[in-house]
């Protein structure tokens, strides 16, 4: 919710229902119907590199909003997402190779078994807060790091899983443009029921134990339960992106769910923002663009510098990485409400055009 | 009203932390429909005894009973589903919420909807939660703050979110309310409101209060009932005229002579 002061004037509510909407503004909402519509339409004018991008931005960006919902909005720091990404990978992968589900149930039954070892972990959770329970969630990514690489029968160990691609009434959705429709539907519906999450009584409380806990514990809720609650509703998000990321590969290999991933997750979420459903989207999609920017930035450099540019080419990796870190710090220093921020101010600029004084 | 059994009732309570007596054997039950102070200088162990009442402090000794049912050993959240509804004297808002967010958050036992039918809102809590925000409109015609609902409550005044914060613990609907200070650090006209809504809350909306209140202009003229206490034990107990007449209570706010203390002692 954002204060009555950034909706645009002339919006009057007339029903409750109509005050407790998920975007603040008919037009918002037309907008977010007609984007999505957009990307309907996408593959039809997209190329390959693009589509792939967007996909990507798509199953990070329900990992990254799972971990706003434990991060931003209940406000328990946690070093282990990328973990949990990776067990709904794998799970998934699992799940498919060795029972034969179809990947299409796979994936959400992946992410259901996420949840199960995601409340296991948030169990620390109940008694620790803080930097404590951020060492805590620590200890779960080297736990289940260690775990990828030596259950052999579940993640194949060193050698990695293979990961079928999306079937769906025999129609194999293999490439780019049929996996970015699966994408997309688990988008729009994890993003609506995140929303929807959060404007409810559940969402509530957890906002409520992450301003204040003692508060909320005096009308009457049960903080363990909804810290541990939360644990498992991100660790949902973070299975379920996994999943998509294993089967949109093909291939889910143990060193990819490193630390530095989770550092990655809570990058997205700083620089769109803590507590903004739309601003993990924005974040996730800075981050995602970021590295490509750079190769851009890079090779029209090469181009201005001429000569022997060996030197950049060999750099190019650093300077992907750098820039992710340099983009965290600068994010912290001069926005730390995050992308979603910049925009409201954007827009309560723009609310009185041309008379905004 | 003596006749029937008290709403809420404190039995010899003690708390200690360590070497320190917060309170020591305190007696007092408030009945039904009463407006109940709790007053005493600095440190005499008031807030103690409401955290006993919520629930935040575990008595060392004695046991509390509500509706005569005993309640020491319950959870703070637990007694908000039993009727138990609290304020706090330094303000304890959700900041980053919306006025009108942190009401519903008092709904939250009154709510049926979870995760899963919230999360799939126009199937499950829709309803539910729009026949809620008219039960809280109610509350914040009442308490007047229909004009910041949608303001962040953190942004609010300091008037403003006391009245925010009593506004979600009747949102609670509690069968008892303890406010701690309601009208600490408020200026005259704000605690005039705040006397009316107190006393409204109790003769219209018929919910029992329990307030800690320093202003003895406020307590005096609309309490029921008071007890005072001091050095965490109860000194007196009665009408407000009887205390405002009391001597002990008297001793207790304006000190005494050395000497008259150094016989009390010797007595003692």
């Amino acid at each position: 919710m954002i204060s009555s002061s950034l909706i645009p004037c002339g919006q009057f509510k007339t029903s409750y229902a109509k005050d407790t909407t998920i975007f603040d503004t008919p037009v918002m909402r037309a907008w977010a119907v007609a984007s999505v519509l957009f990307l309907i339409a996408a593959p039809s004018f997209l190329n390959n590199y693009h589509l792939s991008i967007l996909i990507q931005i798509g199953f990070m960006g329900i990992a990254a909003l799972g971990l706003n919902i434990l991060v931003g909005y209940t406000g328990q720091i946690s070093l282990g997402h990328a973990g949990f990404f990776g067990f709904g990978a794998f799970a998934s992968a699992w799940l498919n190779n060795s029972f034969g589900v179809p990947v299409v149930l796979a994936m959400p039954l992946a992410a259901v078994m996420t949840t199960v070892l995601g409340l296991l972990f948030g169990i620390p959770a109940g008694r620790l807060k803080g930097l404590y329970l951020a060492i805590a969630t620590f200890a779960s990514q080297f736990i289940l790091e260690d775990f990828f690489a030596r259950a052999d029968w579940f993640s194949g160990g060193s050698s990695g899983a293979a990961a079928a691609p999306v079937n769906l009434f025999g129609y194999e959705l293999s490439g780019d443009t049929g996996f970015f429709y699966v994408v997309l539907f688990w988008v729009v519906v994890m993003f609506l029921i995140g929303s929807n999450l959060l404007r409810t009584r559940d969402g509530r409380a957890f906002i409520a134990v992450r301003d204040h806990y003692l508060s909320a514990e005096v009308m009457g809720i049960n903080l363990t339960k909804y810290r541990i609650l939360s644990f498992g509703l991100s660790s949902f998000y973070a299975g379920l992106g996994g999943a998509l990321y294993g089967h949109y590969l093909g291939f889910v290999s143990a060193e990819g769910f490193t630390i530095l991933m989770s550092i990655e997750f809570l990058g997205m979420i700083i620089i769109g923002g803590l507590g903004s459903v739309a601003g993990t989207l924005m974040g996730t999609t800075f981050m995602v663009l970021l590295p490509e920017v750079m190769e851009g930035g890079v090779s029209i450099a090469k181009s201005l510098i001429g000569g022997d540019v060996s030197w950049l080419n060999e750099g190019l990796a650093y300077i992907k990485q750098a820039s992710i870190g340099l983009a965290i710090i600068l994010f912290l220093i001069f926005e730390p409400d995050g992308l979603i921020h910049r925009w409201r101010l954007g827009r309560s600029y723009w609310k009185l055009y041309p008379f905004s004084y | 009203m003596s006749t029937t059994s008290p709403l809420l009732e404190v039995r010899d309570v003690s708390l200690g932390f360590g070497g320190v007596r917060a309170l020591t054997e305190v007696n007092f039950h408030v009945n039904k429909g009463e407006l109940f102070s709790i007053i005493g200088p600095n440190g005499a162990g008031k807030t103690s005894m409401l955290n006993c009442v919520s629930g935040r402090y575990k008595p060392t000794n004695g046991r509390v009973f509500f509706e005569g049912r005993d309640v020491t050993g319950m959870t703070p959240n637990q007694r908000a589903t039993i009727g138990i509804g609290r304020t706090f004297q330094n303000l304890a808002l959700f900041g980053h919420m919306s006025v009108l967010d942190n009401i519903m958050v008092g709904r939250h036992h009154l709510l049926k909807n979870n995760f899963l039918t919230g999360g799939l809102y126009w199937l499950g809590a829709q309803k539910e939660e729009l026949a809620h925000r008219r039960k809280v409109e109610d509350i914040i015609d009442f308490l007047e703050i229909a004009h910041i609902r949608k303001a962040t409550a953190g942004t609010l005044s300091y008037g403003l979110r006391k009245r925010v914060e009593l506004a979600r613990a009747m949102a609670v609907e509690p069968k008892i309310i303890l406010l701690d200070e309601p009208m600490a650090g408020m200026n005259l006209e704000e605690k005039e409101d705040m006397a009316r809504y107190i006393v409204d809350l109790n003769e219209e909306w018929g919910m029992t209060v329990v307030m800690i209140e320093h202003d003895m202009g406020v307590v005096m003229d609309i309490s029921h009932r008071v007890i005072v206490l001091e050095f965490g034990r109860k000194i007196a107990d009665g009408l407000p005229d009887d205390i405002m007449s009391n001597e002990r209570v008297k001793v207790a706010y304006l000190g005494v002579d050395e000497d008259e203390e150094n016989a009390a002692e010797a007595v003692a």
